[in-house]
């Protein structure tokens, strides 16, 4: 156990999931007005229907592999008669069409955002920074998967990756079993991490609304006055007549 | 029963001129702001043309509104909370920008730092969507007053519906004008569409507005309201709609777009209606029943049993009295000239409209006979086939009968007046071929013609038990909120650390309308006994000591000889 390893696989993921839960806490008492999915849809359609949906799908796909996979301990899984090799191909076959049409889709929104004028003008930097980071982890990922299950002879995470993740939520974190865990696959769960920590404060926060009380509730919601009637205070969005998009913020080569 | 209170608007069409005064005192009240150039609260479209955005009528292709499935239930026309669900990720009906238009600005600072030259410096338009020089090719009124002609008039989705012998002759059409606001429908489906709850109606006015803060963004209300009226912030990525000015409203001011119409043809009111039986009379199985089946909603104020309902629902008292002054019940249910906008739409509507009679004058006018006599004019308005059906479209899905009911009401009124204007006696005969007596026309034709602004916006203001946190507004601390000064906050707006707009904002110390009012209404500038301590500070040269810039020394014994000091 020594210094570096405690520091990478105890110290720097406790750190990320503190920044995560208490920014989620944070942005969420203090920016509820920010908290929004800010999308581009009106400015841009016909792309966004290829796009958007090949995304979300594919990553909320990869999102289900990344609980089975981690969360689930080996052995439930052949408890209930699923083989190492049956879950390898079953991973290896879902996982890649997952991976590909979520490369696929975040391609075509990140080209999308960079050549429609309006659309790339509504872009912040720290949306830019966001892309970045998001983009690294996806593909940082797929680089690893395809290293070791495709070129090489193939890994199973199972074993090291998934007890160490484990090891985490009980408290009794375990740096040394990520040690020995190729450096793909070490690079991607850092990046992972910093995609964590850095998630309260981009717009990906609207994953964490995603509207599931919608199928229970009924379809028309009341709700009675605020206790202030008459004026209220200022609300955020009304900053002044309307201006042109800020330059040097969106497209550079105007 | 279940007894509610609305806020309800009715327009009257034969007195808008198209002068949109309306629309520009909301924009500048409301949607002056980036990230909703294009956002028009009211807008007050040219019939027949294409609204705004174009063709939102047409809901084959929008899918607003409501449908009745085969169980007789409804459900939004784009589909449960399943498809909603799916759907999420891109909406798959969702306008365009370009289905309302690209808002602009131009370029005057061009006008003046352009350099010396042979040709005169010009303001190009600039799109305020990408900065970039643009071509302005639509807006929200661009078929104003049938500008564009039969090209772009032949696009009105409710035209098409008319019949296919419509011819679109330019000479021979009928044009009149239909401004729009929300219509805070007692079944909104922009509500149902909402997946994060935010769009709600409340309970004690039925004004439907957004949370700002629990809207995600997720822009399905803007498919779901058959109207087109909630609309996206392209900035802030929130949905907005109109407010029914609420905060003027909740201290008993009309709405910015009544207070400022020229033609005073807006009227507002309260209506009380039974919440238990809203679904069942948007689901009718047949369109055409849509509108007597929402007028059955309705509670008479006047009624014993409604009033005594209505208080154990907790609607005060003045409330109750507002609703039996109300001019919406008296258009709506006593005169029965106002009608729904789309009910077919089965939303519900709660802004009504009395349908213009003026195409039907013009055209008769214009074959040489006298448009304004009682027998001229129902003979018309059973001919003149088009207008008629084209109203029905509007007002009541299709179904000629109510329409022709209110033309004639109105024709009558015209006619019966006439008589008492030249100072001939008035004709019952008149008044009782429309069902109705000459005491009950003289009533009408007063609210309709000369009614004061009391009689036409009967609001009842917020309650009288709040009156005193309304006082206390005024004294409450500025720093006193959420995120204020180093909690952490986003600062005042437009500076959060996400993007445009993030943060909490700072609230404004807001003097109270009613504390205002009291001050400017009082029979004195100060209270009694405060006026020794009061001096105009803008006589004052900074250095002598005038009379009453201090407080009296009350302790202190009277010195009648100077002493040493």
């Amino acid at each position: 156990m020594n210094t570096t390893n405690v520091l990478l696989w105890v110290v720097y993921p406790y750190l990320a999931m503190a920044i995560l839960v208490g920014g989620l806490i944070w942005r969420y008492r203090y920016d509820k007005f920010g908290w929004t999915t800010r999308s581009s849809q009106l400015y841009e359609t016909a792309i966004l229907r290829w796009g958007s949906p090949l995304f979300h799908f594919g990553v909320l796909m990869v999102l289900i592999g990344h609980v089975g996979g981690l969360v689930i301990p080996k052995s439930w899984t052949e408890a209930v008669g699923v083989t190492e090799h049956t879950y390898h191909l079953m991973a290896v076959f879902i996982g890649t069409v997952a991976g590909l049409c979520t490369l696929i889709g975040m391609g075509i929104l990140i080209a999308r955002r960079r050549l429609t004028g309006p659309v790339f003008a509504a872009t912040t930097r720290n949306d830019k920074a966001m892309y970045l980071v998001l983009a690294g982890v996806i593909v940082l990922g797929l680089l690893a998967t395809v290293r070791a299950n495709v070129i090489g002879a193939g890994y199973d995470y199972r074993e090291t990756v998934s007890p160490w993740f484990r090891s985490l939520f009980y408290l009794r974190p375990d740096p040394d079993v990520m040690a020995g865990v190729p450096v793909g696959f070490q690079i991607h769960v850092l990046a992972a991490f910093a995609l964590f920590a850095f998630w309260p404060f981009t717009r990906l926060v609207h994953a964490f609304s995603a509207p599931v009380g919608y199928l229970t509730r009924p379809y028309v919601v009341y709700r009675s006055r605020g206790p202030r009637p008459g004026l209220r205070p200022t609300r955020p969005g009304w900053d002044g007549p309307p201006r042109l998009p800020a330059r040097g913020h969106g497209r550079a080569d105007r | 029963m279940r007894v509610m209170a609305q806020m309800a608007m009715v327009m009257n069409l034969d007195k808008c001129i198209g002068c949109h005064t309306c629309s520009v005192t909301c924009k500048q009240a409301w949607t002056n702001r980036s990230g909703v150039e294009y956002v028009w609260f009211n807008n007050v479209e040219t019939r027949p043309g294409q609204g705004y955005p174009r063709t939102y009528e047409d809901q084959d292709r929008w899918q607003g509104g409501w449908v009745r499935t085969r169980s007789g239930r409804l459900k939004p026309r784009s589909g449960g909370r399943l498809k909603k669900m799916f759907t999420i990720f891109a909406n798959p009906k969702l306008p365009a920008m370009r289905d309302y238009y690209e808002p602009w600005t131009y370029d005057y600072e061009h006008l003046i730092n352009a350099p010396a030259g042979e040709d005169i410096p010009v303001a190009r338009p600039k799109s305020l969507l990408t900065g970039q020089d643009t071509k302005i090719t639509w807006s929200a009124n661009w078929d104003d007053s049938l500008a564009g002609g039969n090209e772009i008039a032949a696009g009105d989705p409710v035209l098409a519906k008319v019949s296919d012998q419509v011819r679109q002759e330019y000479e021979k059409t009928f044009m009149f004008f239909l401004p729009r606001i929300c219509e805070h429908c007692l079944n909104p489906s922009c509500a149902a569409s909402c997946p994060s709850g935010a769009i709600y109606k409340r309970a004690e006015d039925g004004i439907v507005l957004v949370d700002q803060d629990r809207c995600r963004g997720w822009r399905m209300c803007v498919t779901g309201c058959p109207y087109k009226k909630v609309y996206f912030n392209h900035r802030t990525g929130k949905a907005e709609k109109c407010t029914f000015c609420f905060p003027r409203i909740e201290i008993g001011q009309p709405t910015i777009c009544s207070e400022t119409c020229v033609g005073r043809l807006r009227y507002l009111g309260l209506m009380l209606y039974d919440a238990d039986r809203v679904a069942e009379a948007a689901a009718m199985a047949d369109e055409h029943d849509l509108y007597d089946a929402q007028r059955a909603v309705f509670l008479d104020p006047h009624d014993p049993a409604v009033v005594a309902a209505a208080r154990d629902a907790g609607i005060p008292d003045d409330w109750i009295d507002a609703a039996q002054r109300s001019p919406i019940w008296d258009l709506i249910m006593k005169y029965e000239v106002a009608l729904p906008l789309h009910p077919e739409y089965r939303t519900m509507p709660m802004v009504w409209y009395i349908p213009p009679l003026s195409p039907v004058v013009d055209v008769l006018r214009e074959t040489g006979h006298d448009g304004e006599a009682a027998g001229n004019l129902f003979g018309a308005i059973d001919a003149l086939r088009i207008p008629v059906e084209y109203l029905a479209e509007l007002f009541t899905a299709g179904d000629p009968a109510p329409v022709r009911n209110v033309l004639n009401r109105l024709a009558a009124m015209r006619a019966y007046q006439r008589r008492i204007n030249l100072g001939e006696a008035a004709d019952e005969s008149i008044a009782a071929a429309v069902g109705m007596t000459g005491a009950a026309m003289q009533d009408m034709y007063r609210l309709l013609a000369i009614a004061k602004y009391e009689q036409r916006y009967v609001i009842p203001a917020a309650h009288a038990e709040d009156a005193h946190r309304l006082e206390k507004i005024a004294t409450e601390c500025s720093l006193d909120y959420e995120g204020g000064p180093g909690m952490g906050g986003g600062g005042p707006y437009g500076q959060g650390p996400f993007g445009e707009s993030s943060g909490t904002p700072v609230p404004v110390q807001v003097e109270t309308f009613h504390a205002l009012r009291n001050r400017q209404t009082s029979d004195r500038f100060v209270d009694p006994g405060d006026e020794p301590r009061r001096v105009n500070l803008l006589n004052w040269d900074g250095k002598s000591v005038p009379k009453g810039l201090f407080p009296p020394r009350r302790t202190e014994p009277e010195h009648t000889d100077g002493g040493d000091r």
